[in-house]
């Protein structure tokens, strides 16, 4: 734990809200128009903090207590990442099992709360939640069980402060293999283009969406601001592989940050350039990224 | 050692005094059952702590007049650790008891199952301390026996008996294996006694290999390793539930037992034990989870989810011995240490959950989940306790189930980093399951806890009520143990490496270091754990800071517009697993009875979803119905004739006679 640490979680906690913003302008200016503010987030979450909330007769306290624990995971989640070569706040080894089990706890009780409500709806969104979770968690375990391999390390910060070095020109293939899987993956954990539609308005094609159609105010600002720590969290992954380290702690974050813009531009651009595959099709979407992962793993084997 | 004496003694005299009180109908001669189970409990708890703390073994032997036999018992802290959980969820199972049994109290005489009861407690007492080896069967066959006439309490149904006759095939068959597996041992070593078979060693690798397969199918047939397992689901679901959650909490952990004092006997393992291990344990494990995920019957869920964590008990089992066999001391560490904490905490959990489940069915009358619904608002405790269970089972942090994946995970994460590739290999192919696992029991809780506790009542049932303050007070002490383990993690390793270590045959001095790394670790996740609960208040506090005040209001669930919504149009427990029993139905073999709605005016419309045991009805049906076709090929021999029969002893007797004078 060091001081320097504290920078990248005020990064996240601040910045966070910006990534669906860009998502969005990228969208829009695809579509030719000019698309809402980048801080249209921030607004959204202002506004719904100063809202009251009103609540289903069917509902108990898990429909309440379920963002906020949700929001909490999240957060311990953001303290475990590293972010611009600077080591994460806590890091031990096999911490990212720890990520991975938070990210599992924030899902649970999204799914339970969504239940909670008796809707239809949003037991078909918290089916397809937790369906297509449970493929997309072993990808990401092997994804970054691969890099412990290569890095000959098993803390996150470590791991991601090794790949981004000289490991891209001796095990390229390996790095790029995982690249494209942790992508898949974070695509499919933040219910983005090609698995999920954030802009349908049609809630029987939707998973994440549907599944807080019920939550208002305070408590759907916590989910919001919750999707984009997960959002923040599962790219600075992705980034982490690939900025390099520069050596000078203020280059490294600006570098990273940008990195950060960089990657939801893509995003933008995979929304606007795919359609949503069909539901039937996203197992095979999310078994071929742990495949892909898997043999990375075996490329990456005899070094 | 006295303590533990006397607290056979205790048991003997609830068993004896449930047979006096037998005959009444009344719930007194629970009371007393639970009392003496109770004093039972403490009395032995003591030592077994003490063991664990790193007091002496204890041991007392004293001749026994059965033939090769000897009362010899011994306590080390292997026996301890298994001990000491079953102890306790005998007593609260017993305690629990006394709440779910008052309904049945005037219908049927509670003696005999008090009795029983007694005696099960007594043989799984027995069976991690016996140290000879036709006393260890014996204790067995006591455990198996009273947990069959258990699990036949309502025996009046056609189900149950059939559950009952389905287990004790199964049982016996499994003791079949150990019998030999003991007979082949005095054979090599010239003696029935435990601690000189630990002594010598087997030294010829190949009998060593096949007496190794021997206890796995023996034990695993308890355990509930797939295929074995077939007992599992049909025997838990039919017994009194505080019934099924003594034995899938405590009962089939003594299979696992039993494997991991064999592995002490046996030498110098092989590669190819570890191999083996593993893959039953992870092939267990997802199909377990697999076919939970699939079942509508909240108690035949939970005891799929027992093959599940069975599974990764055993994979965890098989990483150790693959450390061994590598000379990976960290590896065997974490992979034995994960079995044993998980072992632990499966019966914690499992406990609860079927505790629980109980309390559902003894509410509502019903374990059908599709017919359940909104059962938290009556049901308040019993719910938040589920939930508990669940999100532990589940492997979620910050409970305790999460840390003992995560010693299984990391068991796996140590076997990626090293060479060779194989361990690599098995590391990974470990972690992948583990994943998987985790991910699909997620998809079964959220299923059970969800379906049966939140929305809307699905179709009227009996008006549910609260459990009674004995059957709630077991399952806050159970959720209680889970909140306690995951907290206190940072002082396992003092108590489990010394039994992982005396397993992988590891000198406590070569490892010692090694096994910083994980407490630090432990001791890190508690603290998140911690951070979390402190964040989640902060965050409660700042939303009630926000809506004091405001106007909120309560409304119905917004259907989409639609106008009459019903209890109904819910998502029911078929629907919610139906992506992922669709992915494998090659697997499941799930029959659907779909009728559907017809005409212009559509009136009926039915669909029935079950899912049968796989290896049932595949493997073991039409095996036994072989059996059955070739038996009855020689019923010309059976004619009712005495004078016949008299003539086919005396035969035997003379080829017999023939064969021995060759």
């Amino acid at each position: 734990m060091n001081a320097a640490s504290f920078i990248p979680l005020l990064l996240a906690l601040t910045l966070a809200p910006l990534l669906p913003g860009i998502i969005n302008r990228t969208k829009a200016l695809f579509a030719g128009r000019r698309g809402q503010p980048f801080l249209q987030t921030y607004f959204d979450l202002l506004k719904l903090l100063h809202k009251g909330a009103v609540y289903s007769r069917t509902t108990t306290w898990i429909f309440r207590a379920g963002p906020m624990l949700g929001l909490a995971a999240v957060f311990m989640a953001v303290v475990l990442v590293p972010f611009g070569n600077c080591p994460a706040l806590i890091a031990f080894p096999a911490d990212f099992i720890l990520f991975a089990g938070l990210l599992g706890l924030m899902r649970f009780f999204t799914v339970i709360a969504a239940l909670d409500t008796g809707s239809s709806f949003e037991g078909m969104g918290a089916s397809r939640e937790v369906f297509f979770s449970a493929l997309a968690e072993p990808a990401l375990l092997v994804a970054l069980a691969t890099l412990a391999r290569q890095a000959q390390s098993l803390s996150l910060s470590t791991i991601l402060g090794q790949v981004s070095g000289g490991h891209w020109l001796q095990a390229g293939p390996v790095l790029a293999l995982v690249l494209i899987a942790l992508m898949i993956v974070l695509l499919a954990e933040n219910s983005r283009i090609p698995v999920d539609d954030p802009n349908t308005h049609l809630e029987l094609t939707m998973i994440h969406e549907v599944m807080v159609l019920d939550h208002g105010g305070p408590d759907f600002a916590f989910i919001l601001y919750g999707a984009a720590l997960k959002l923040w969290v599962l790219a600075a992954l992705v980034v982490g592989m690939i900025v390099p380290d520069t050596g000078t702690l203020w280059l490294n974050l600006v570098l990273s940050v940008g990195g950060m813009f960089l990657l939801s531009i893509v995003v933008g651009l995979v929304e606007s350039t795919m359609a949503r595959l069909r539901l039937l099709i996203v197992p095979q979407l999310l078994v071929g990224a742990g495949a892909l992962a898997a043999m990375a793993f075996l490329l990456g084997l005899n070094k | 050692m006295t303590l533990l004496l006397l607290a056979m003694a205790a048991l003997l005299l609830g068993a004896a005094a449930s047979l006096f009180l037998g005959g009444s109908r009344r719930n007194d001669v629970s009371v007393v059952a639970a009392a003496l189970v109770g004093v039972a409990a403490v009395l032995g708890l003591i030592p077994a702590i003490q063991v664990l703390a790193g007091g002496p073994v204890l041991q007392f032997r004293c001749p026994w007049p059965v033939p090769f036999g000897e009362f010899f018992i011994q306590l080390d802290a292997l026996s301890a650790w298994f001990l000491a959980p079953t102890l306790l969820l005998s007593a609260l199972c017993a305690i629990y008891g006394v709440g779910y049994l008052r309904s049945q109290a005037g219908k049927r005489p509670l003696g005999p199952l008090c009795f029983f009861y007694c005696l099960l407690v007594l043989g799984m007492t027995l069976v991690p301390l016996a140290r000879n080896a036709v006393l260890f069967i014996s204790a067995w066959e006591l455990m198996a026996v009273s947990s069959f006439f258990l699990v036949t309490f309502e025996h009046e149904r056609e189900s149950v008996r059939s559950a009952g006759w389905i287990y004790l095939v199964a049982t016996h068959l499994g003791t079949g294996f150990l019998l030999v597996f003991f007979i082949l041992m005095d054979r090599e070593t010239g003696s029935m006694d435990f601690t000189v078979w630990a002594a010598q060693g087997i030294h010829t690798p190949e009998l060593a290999g096949m007496l190794f397969l021997l206890a796995v199918v023996g034990f695993g047939t308890k355990a509930g390793f797939m295929p074995f397992h077939v007992w599992l689901p049909e025997a838990h679901p039919a017994a009194p539930s505080h019934v099924s959650a003594l034995m899938s909490g405590a009962m089939i952990k003594l299979g696992i037992y039993g494997l991991m004092r064999s592995l002490t006997f046996l030498g110098a393992p092989s590669i190819w034990w570890g191999w083996l291990l593993l893959c039953i344990g992870l092939v267990s494990g997802v199909l377990g989870i697999v076919f939970a995920l699939a079942q509508h019957d909240l108690k035949r869920l939970l005891a799929y989810s027992s093959v599940e964590n069975i599974g990764l008990i055993t994979a965890g089992l098989g990483l150790g011995l693959l450390g061994v066999s590598y000379n990976q001391p960290l590896i065997s560490i974490l992979g034995f240490g994960g079995a044993l904490l998980h072992m632990l905490n499966h019966s914690l959990f499992k406990g609860l959950l079927f505790l629980a489940a109980g309390s559902v069915a003894h509410a509502t009358g019903t374990r059908d989940t599709n017919r359940l619904g909104g059962l938290l608002k009556k049901m308040p405790w019993t719910g938040a306790l589920f939930l508990i269970g669940a999100v532990a089972i589940c492997g979620l942090p910050p409970l305790n189930g999460f840390i003992s994946e995560l010693a299984l995970a990391g068991a796996s994460l140590k076997a990626i980093t090293v060479d060779p590739a194989q361990a690599a290999m098995a590391g990974m192919l470990a972690l992948v399951c583990i994943g998987l696992i985790g991910g699909l029991a997620a998809v079964t809780f959220a299923k059970a806890f969800g379906i049966v506790f939140l929305g809307e009542p699905r179709q009227p049932v009996e008006t549910p009520h609260e459990a009674g303050l004995a059957m709630k007070i077991p399952m806050v002490i159970l959720a209680a143990g889970c909140v306690a383990i995951a907290f206190g993690a940072a002082w396992l390793p003092d108590w489990i490496v010394p039994i992982a270590s005396r397993l992988g045959g590891l000198e406590p001095e070569r490892i010692s270091a090694q096994v910083q790394t994980p407490a630090l670790v432990l001791a890190i996740v508690s603290i998140c754990g911690l951070a979390l609960v402190i964040l989640f208040v902060a965050i409660a506090l700042i939303r009630r800071g926000l809506l004091s005040g405001r106007t909120g209001g309560a409304a119905d669930t917004w259907g989409c517009g639609y106008a009459r919504p019903s209890a109904r149009i819910q998502y029911t427990a078929s629907s919610f697993v139906q992506p992922v029993t669709t992915l494998f139905r090659w697997l499941l073999g799930a029959q659907r009875q779909l009728q559907r709605p017809e005409g212009f005016f559509p009136a009926k419309a039915s669909l029935t979803t079950e899912t049968p045991d796989l290896t049932h009805e595949e493997l073991y049906r039409p095996g036994f119905l072989k059996i059955n076709w070739g038996i009855a090929k020689l019923r010309w021999m059976q004619q009712g004739h005495v004078q016949l029969y008299v003539l086919y002893i005396a035969v035997t007797l003379i080829v017999l006679l023939a064969w021995k004078f060759r």
